[in-house]
This record gives C-alpha cells, sequence and structure tokens, in this order.
C-alpha cells in the first residue's frame, strides 16, 4: 500500500478550512456515517469516493447543513459551528452544487434571476431593479469565465442546456465567495468538452485559494483534478491518499476486495443472427437516415455525446416514439411499435436514461417495482399471485446481488446503484430478445456496473441482443463486444472492440465536434 | 460508539411505535368513540342504530369511493357531488316525468354517471386540463344541466307540469326498496356500501388492473415505460368515479323520495374529507378502500353520537374539520411512508 491508510488527525486544524471529527449520522436504524473525522485545506481539491450506499451523499448533506441530524463537530477555521441549514452552511462559507442539476434551477424564472436565487430567498429588498439583477448575475457568471449576453440571462432558464444549467448552479454558489465547495457528481450529465471547461474553471478557483470537495465515480475525472482522495465505506473513512494515487489500493478500500481497475473483455464475441433491424430512420429532421444491424451473442455499445440522436435511437427501439421515417424489423418481421407495451410484448426492453423519472415508484417495494412490468404474467384471471411476484423479486435481488434488508424493502431506501440493479434486473428477468439500455451507468459504482455488464454478457450468450448507450469512453469499452459511435445522428464508426483502439474511437466520438467555447 | 446503537435501539422503537399509532390510531379512535357513545347514550348501542348509522353515511362512503378511484391515478375528482345531484334529479325526472318504472331510471342514472366520467376524462386526458379545474367546471356543467333538465324544480309525484298537467307518475316502490329495503337484517345501501367496499379493496389490492392502478398514481412516466396503458387507466378511474358517485345519488333519490334539487350539495366536501381521512387510516399512505369506508364509519359515528348527547348541528362540521386534520397530520406529518396524494398535479 503506498498510500497513508492513517486518518488526518485532527490537530490538523492549521490548515484545514473545514474539519470534521466524530461525525455520525444515522437514517432510522440505519448509521450511514460513523465516526467521519476528515479535514479540508485550502487550495486543494479532494476526491471523495465509494461505492454507492458508502455515505458520500449524507456526508455531504451534513456539511452543506441539508441535515443537520448529525451528531460530532464540524469546524470552520477551527472554530466549532453547528450546520442546522443550507443558509447557515452558506453564512459559514460552505456551498455546495447538488448532483440533479433540474433541482438546482427553477423553470419560470430568468436565467438571472436562478443565479441570484439565493438573493430572492434571503431578506432584503421586495423590489427587484431588473438592471442591477442582470449586472449582479453577469459579475457572477465572469467568476466562470462566461460572458452571456441580456438576452440569454432574460430568458427562461427552463430552456438552458443542462451543461449551461449546471454552470448556472456552480456560479450560484460561488457567489457567497465559499471557503469550501462542494460538487457531487458535477459532470453526470456533461459531455466531456462541458467537463473539460469545468475542470479549467476548477482549476483557477483552486488556485484562487478555495478548498473544494470533489465527488465521481470517474476515475480519469479524479486523476486529473484531484490532490487527495478519500474513500468511504460503510460510512467510515477507509483511506486518505495523496498524489500520485495508487488505483488499485483505493479500489480494494472502496469495495473491501481486490479488483483490477482496468478490465479487459477477455473474449469479444461475435454475433451472427441478425435480431434487429433499423432501416434508414432518420434520427433528427436534418439527418441522415440511419441503418444499423442489431445481432444477437454480442454487447453492442453505442456512444455518443448528449444530442448524437442516442437516446432517440433508443426510444425508437422501445417504442416510445415512432420512427419520423424508414422501418423497423424484429426476427426478420416488421417492427413498428405504438407504444412501451407492444415493444415489450415483442420482447424489447429498455431501461431508460431517467432513473428517478422514469423507472422509480416513490414508495414501492423492490418486489411491487419489480412486477409492475410483468403484472399479466403475474396473475391469473387478473388476480396477482404474490408467490410469482415475489418469485420474481428474490430472482432480481439474487442475480444482481442487489443490497436491500428484504425484497419489502422500498426502492426508496436503497442507494442509487442498487436502485438501478433493481431497474435492469427486472427487465433482463423477462429474458428479452433486445435489451435496450440508455445511460445505465450513470450515478452507479463501479462494483453495480461491473455486476450489469456481465448479465449483459450473459444474456447474449443466449442468443439476445444487448444495446447499451452511453456518453462515456471507458463504460463503452468495458461492456461492449461491438462498438459504434454516433455523431448528430449518423454512424461515425462501426467495429469489434477488439480491432479498435480507444484513440481512434475518441477522435471519432468527439469528431467534428470538438469543444464548443460559447454558450448557449 | 455506545451512543450510536443506543440512539439505534431507541430510534427503532419510537419508530415502531409511531408506525403502530399511524396504522391503527384511527382504528382506535373510532372504536373508543363508538364505546364512549355506547356507554353513555342506551339508544345508540342498539342494532337498529348501528345500521341506522351506516345507512345514513352510505351515499358520502360510496361517493368518497369514488373521489379515492380517482386519487389511485393521481387525480382527483370534484365533480362527485354534483354527478350524484345530478343523479337524484334525473332519476326522478324518468320516474315521474317520463313515467318509466325504477329499474329503467336506474339504468339511465349510472348512464349518466358513466358518460360525466367519461366528459371528465375526455377533459383530463385527452384536452390535458389540470383535473381540479376540468373536474371544477365539470361540476357547474352538470348542476346546470340538471336545473334546465328540471327546470329549477324539485320534482316530485304528483307535481303540476310547465303545460298544467299533472306528472303521470311517482316513484315507483321497486325503486324505494334501494332505500327501504333490507336483505335480512341488513339495510339495502349498507349491503351496496359493502359490497362496493369489497369489490374495489380486491380490485386494488388483489388484481392486475388495481395494481397498474395506483402505478399510474405514483409515477405515471414509470408506468408508461413498464408497458401500462396509461390513458386507458386514467379514464377508467374518472368513468368508475362517475359510476359511483351516480350510485350515491340514487341512494340519496330513494331515502328522499323525491327530485330534490339541492341533494348532493354537501357531498363533495364530505366525500372528499372521507377518502382523504382514509389515505392515512391503515398507515397505508395511499387512497385505499377500506380505510375510506372506516373513514365514513368515524364520521357516522360522530355525527350521530353528536346528535345523540345533544350538540347542535352545527358542531359537526367542527368534528369532521378536527377528525380531518389529524387524519392529514398523520398521512403527511407523522408517516414515514410518502404518502401519494396528489390533485392536480397530472396533466400530461
Amino acid at each position: 500500500m503506498t498510500h497513508d491508510l492513517r486518518i488526518r488527525p485532527e490537530g490538523d486544524d492549521r490548515t484545514a478550512v473545514v474539519s470534521l471529527s466524530g461525525v455520525s449520522l444515522s437514517y432510522g436504524s440505519n448509521a450511514v456515517l460513523q465516526g467521519v473525522d476528515l479535514g479540508f485545506a485550502a487550495g486543494r481539491i479532494t476526491a471523495l469516493l465509494g461505492a454507492n450506499g458508502a455515505g458520500k451523499s449524507t456526508l455531504i448533506k451534513a456539511l452543506s447543513g441539508a441535515n443537520p441530524r448529525y451528531t460530532g463537530s464540524i469546524r470552520v477555521l477551527g472554530t466549532e459551528v453547528a450546520l442546522t441549514s443550507p443558509s447557515v452552511a452558506r453564512q459559514h462559507g460552505i456551498s455546495a452544487v447538488h448532483q440533479k442539476v433540474a433541482d438546482g434551477i427553477v423553470p419560470g424564472l430568468t436565467v438571472a434571476e436562478n443565479v441570484l436565487l439565493d438573493n430572492l430567498a434571503g431578506a432584503g429588498g421586495v423590489l427587484r431593479n431588473r438592471r442591477r439583477d442582470l449586472d449582479t448575475a453577469r459579475s457572477a457568471l465572469a467568476l466562470l469565465g462566461l460572458d452571456w449576453s441580456d438576452r440569454v440571462l432574460s430568458q427562461d432558464a427552463r430552456d438552458l442546456r443542462i451543461s449551461d444549467a449546471q454552470l448556472v448552479t456552480l456560479a450560484r454558489a460561488l457567489r457567497h465567495t465559499p471557503r469550501l465547495l462542494i460538487l457531487d457528481e458535477p459532470t453526470s450529465a456533461l459531455t466531456s468538452a462541458e467537463a473539460d471547461r469545468l475542470f479549467d474553471v476548477l482549476r483557477s478557483l483552486r488556485s484562487d485559494g478555495l478548498a473544494i470537495v470533489y465527488v465521481s465515480h470517474r476515475f480519469g475525472e479524479i486523476e486529473a483534478l484531484a490532490d487527495s482522495v478519500v474513500v468511504l465505506r460503510d460510512g467510515t473513512v477507509q483511506s486518505h491518499s495523496e498524489r500520485p494515487f495508487a488505483w488499485n489500493g483505493i479500489l480494494h478500500d472502496m469495495l473491501g476486495r481486490a479488483t483490477e481497475l482496468a478490465q479487459k473483455r477477455e473474449h469479444v464475441h461475435r454475433g451472427t443472427a441478425v435480431v434487429a433491424e433499423v432501416l434508414a430512420v432518420p434520427l433528427f429532421p436534418e439527418a441522415q437516415p440511419l441503418s444499423l444491424t442489431i445481432r444477437g451473442g454480442e454487447v453492442l455499445g453505442v456512444l455518443g455525446l448528449i444530442g448524437a440522436g442516442k437516446s432517440e435511437l433508443a426510444e425508437v427501439l422501445g417504442g416510445l416514439a415512432r420512427p419520423a421515417g424508414g422501418s423497423l424489423t424484429l426476427h426478420g418481421e416488421p417492427y413498428a411499435p405504438r407504444r412501451p407495451g407492444d415493444a415489450i410484448a415483442a420482447g424489447v426492453v429498455l431501461v431508460p436514461e431517467d432513473r428517478q423519472r422514469q423507472a422509480i415508484l416513490p414508495g414501492w417495494s423492490i418486489a411491487r417495482t419489480v412486477s409492475v412490468p410483468f403484472l399479466s404474467e403475474s396473475s391469473r384471471w387478473g388476480t396477482l399471485r404474490r408467490g410469482l411476484e415475489s418469485d420474481r423479486a428474490r430472482a432480481v435481488v439474487a442475480d444482481l446481488e442487489v443490497v436491500a434488508d428484504s425484497i419489502e424493502t422500498s426502492t426508496d431506501d436503497l442507494s442509487g446503484g442498487n436502485q438501478q440493479k433493481v431497474v435492469v434486473g427486472r427487465w433482463l428477468s423477462a429474458a428479452p430478445r433486445l435489451a435496450v439500455l440508455d445511460e445505465p451507468f450513470r450515478g452507479v459504482d463501479i462494483a453495480a456496473r461491473r455486476g450489469i455488464a456481465a448479465h449483459l454478457s450473459t444474456l447474449a450468450q443466449t442468443g439476445s441482443a444487448a444495446v447499451v448507450f452511453s456518453s462515456d469512453v471507458d463504460e463503452i469499452l468495458e461492456v461492449s463486444d461491438r462498438i459504434v459511435v454516433l455523431v448528430a445522428g449518423e454512424i461515425a464508426l462501426d467495429g469489434y472492440a477488439d480491432t479498435l483502439d480507444r484513440a481512434a474511437i475518441v477522435n471519432a466520438f468527439l469528431g467534428d465536434h470538438q469543444p464548443e467555447r460559447t454558450t448557449v | 460508539m455506545s451512543r450510536i446503537s443506543l440512539d439505534r435501539v431507541r430510534g427503532s422503537a419510537l419508530e415502531s411505535a409511531s408506525a403502530g399509532v399511524v396504522r391503527w390510531g384511527f382504528v382506535a379512535v373510532t372504536v373508543l368513540l363508538i364505546g364512549f357513545f355506547a356507554i353513555t347514550e342506551p339508544n345508540f348501542r342498539t342494532v337498529d342504530n348501528m345500521f341506522g348509522m351506516l345507512k345514513f353515511i352510505a351515499p358520502t362512503a360510496i361517493a368518497g369511493l369514488g373521489v379515492m378511484l380517482a386519487m389511485t391515478v393521481g387525480g382527483i375528482d370534484l365533480s362527485v357531488g354534483a354527478s350524484a345531484g345530478f343523479a337524484v334529479s334525473i332519476a326522478a325526472w324518468t320516474m315521474v316525468v317520463g313515467n318509466q318504472v325504477g329499474g329503467v331510471a336506474i339504468g339511465v342514472v349510472l348512464a349518466g354517471g358513466a358518460l360525466i366520467g367519461a366528459l371528465n376524462a375526455l377533459l383530463i386526458v385527452v384536452a390535458r386540463i389540470p383535473d381540479l379545474l376540468a373536474t371544477l367546471t365539470t361540476m357547474f356543467v352538470i348542476v346546470g344541466l340538471k336545473l334546465l333538465i328540471v327546470d329549477g324544480k324539485s320534482i316530485s309525484s304528483q307535481m303540476t307540469l310547465s303545460d298544467g298537467s299533472t306528472a303521470p307518475g311517482r316513484f315507483t316502490t321497486d325503486f324505494l326498496w334501494l332505500d327501504r329495503g333490507s336483505i335480512g337484517p341488513v339495510p339495502v345501501p349498507v349491503l351496496i356500501f359493502v359490497a362496493l367496499t369489497a369489490l374495489l379493496w380486491f380490485v386494488l389490492e388483489r388484481t392486475k388492473w388495481g395494481r397498474a392502478l395506483y402505478a399510474v398514481g405514483a409515477n405515471a412516466e414509470a408506468a408508461r415505460l413498464a408497458g401500462i396503458r396509461v390513458q386507458l387507466y386514467r379514464t377508467a378511474a374518472y368513468i368508475g368515479c362517475g359510476l359511483l358517485a351516480s350510485v350515491a345519488g340514487l341512494l340519496l333519490a330513494a331515502r328522499i323520495g323525491q327530485g330534490d334539487v339541492s341533494a348532493g350539495n354537501s357531498l363533495l366536501l364530505d366525500a372528499m374529507a372521507v377518502s382523504l381521512v382514509g389515505v392515512s387510516v391503515l398507515g397505508m399512505g395511499r387512497p385505499n378502500a377500506w380505510g375510506t369506508a372506516l373513514g365514513a364509519v368515524l364520521i357516522a359515528v360522530m355525527v350521530t353520537g353528536f346528535t345523540m348527547i345533544g350538540l347542535p348541528y352545527y358542531a359537526q362540521d367542527f368534528g369532521k374539520g378536527i377528525v380531518l386534520l389529524v387524519a392529514l397530520l398523520f398521512s403527511f406529518t407523522f408517516s414515514r411512508k410518502r404518502t401519494v396524494v396528489v390533485a392536480g398535479s397530472m396533466t400530461n
């Protein structure tokens, strides 16, 4: 082990801007954080790593005042503070940008008003001065090197692209000149060019002396950005290491077992039987028609930036949208689903991109969530058979190693990765002919990702086809036998993983779409 | 560490205690109230009174089951009171002016209820008007339509029609049986109430259709992606609600024995209250049939008991308000379960 297993002592308060000692937090009987001791120093980026459910989100909630029920002490510049609410945390110089960008944006308000949202919430003048607001918002955005026009600042924030919305929430967090900035998976909705731009901003903030906590599942980003790495597991700090990072050790600390970071596919399978064909379907009105043959026996990875047409293709396959032209076939027969139910009946299942919005039923147990698409299979004469439902749920929990007390546990109480396993697992339990997964690994830790990937491989070995859509090159390289790169709704590259090298894929992937510096 | 484990124990004990209160609190309150009135009021503890209370509350409970059905798909129906009132006038008009037998009147009323439900579904599902606004509109439209049909008058046997002649028909005995009849000791309205409760409970809890309705209410987009025909289920829920409201109207009409134009006016608020109480009664955190029925029974016990101990009739609303307040506190404040009553939010 090259990294320092010793936890930073409390005596480090001289350099730490914010330090925690003995911070614990429980949800009911579930102790999520147990005696966490940590310090965050000025001018440093600390990456916070951990598997799903390790306690990262909870730690962030305690630090940002979103969950004041913690025990133990948090000190800012050596003085103990009680972080009872987000605005108190902000007053103490702790600002957080949460994972879900949409939660940070108020639709219906202008972009400028969204930048200044904390002013609206706080005390002070009732009357707003539009001119002054625009100027204040512009100077806040200038911190990030952005120069948005009045027209952009006055438009409804709902119309912002997700990456720009992300920048708005970041600008808002920086307005309070924080001492500590917390970023929770800030790149999960960004394209790589947008992420690069964010990294530039973060590096310049670091050189201005800001302490930054950076949460991500993407090791590449952490390698590029972080000064130190803190690994959480089961609510405790497992290790705290400095550059250069010993990744295998870090992975071991994260997962509690030895795992290789880079996992090459041992066998690249080549499918033969055609499962589905996309014939001359234009993904966008102005795009060239796209044709693609999907074969059984292989996992097809479709790589593309946001806006490359991934979701459009996934939706056409899953029966959510009708193709604008052309046609589809499934096992040689014409395939024209009018709604998701038709696709499911034909053996095509879709794991949608946005788990919370499109798959999770608030308050529902694992068993009920699993059985929703299979109500007819789980019933006789319309009457549900509990046994059939729980058999399926138990099989899903066992197959995908879902961590839960029982199949009656509410999905609300599961971590993101385990929720995703439930959603993916229920579809795989139908033994589909074609499984379509749109960004299945977003917010999912490496162990869960490997588990899902292994199941896709197994599914493909039964002769079915699996298609994974992602904007992350490494995810695609890890799970795919065959790789297709989509650029602006057209296929830029199509080949088997063992015949392609990473550079060629990245080249095709970024293609003519090299980073645009201007936004909106 | 010892402090943490202590907290853990205390937390779970507290939690299970509060879960128990949430789950059984309302049942306990109902039983206590029944016990209190049974001891203090000799008239209360008679079998006749027990059935009388259930009979009295049956129309409210059935309309409440209708609102509950709309709530399962994440909607709300403000037109149940108006639908029931419409049913009262239409039943009377069919028998008294149209000179038809009770069976025909029942058929006409049920068809009318289904049509009102279909109109709501059309406005909400197809025209995409938010449910709160759509059913508010429907409420006005059907109240107005009713008044137009009956010339703004209550319809009774032997009434004088606008052309000076006497109305040919009357409330037939088979129709009045709906209120006055009984099978064994059990009055017909109570049977209908219990049967509909059991049927809805079975459909919602034990069949795939019920599960699909709840899925639509919990997350319509997730339900659609799981292959559920969301619009179909929402339409069915509103039609079911319209039907239940018209059954409530039939019982009211049979009770009053004439086509009172003001019948059903107060039904909406009681039905809403009963179905909202129902969400919390068994701690289920979602609209459900037994809870709605229990909520109705609680209100019946309260109203009857209050009357017997001599409280003025205007104290009843205050009592209902307190019951509803407590129920909502249980559903939204004390319960760890996320309560899924989202009126006015499902528009697409």
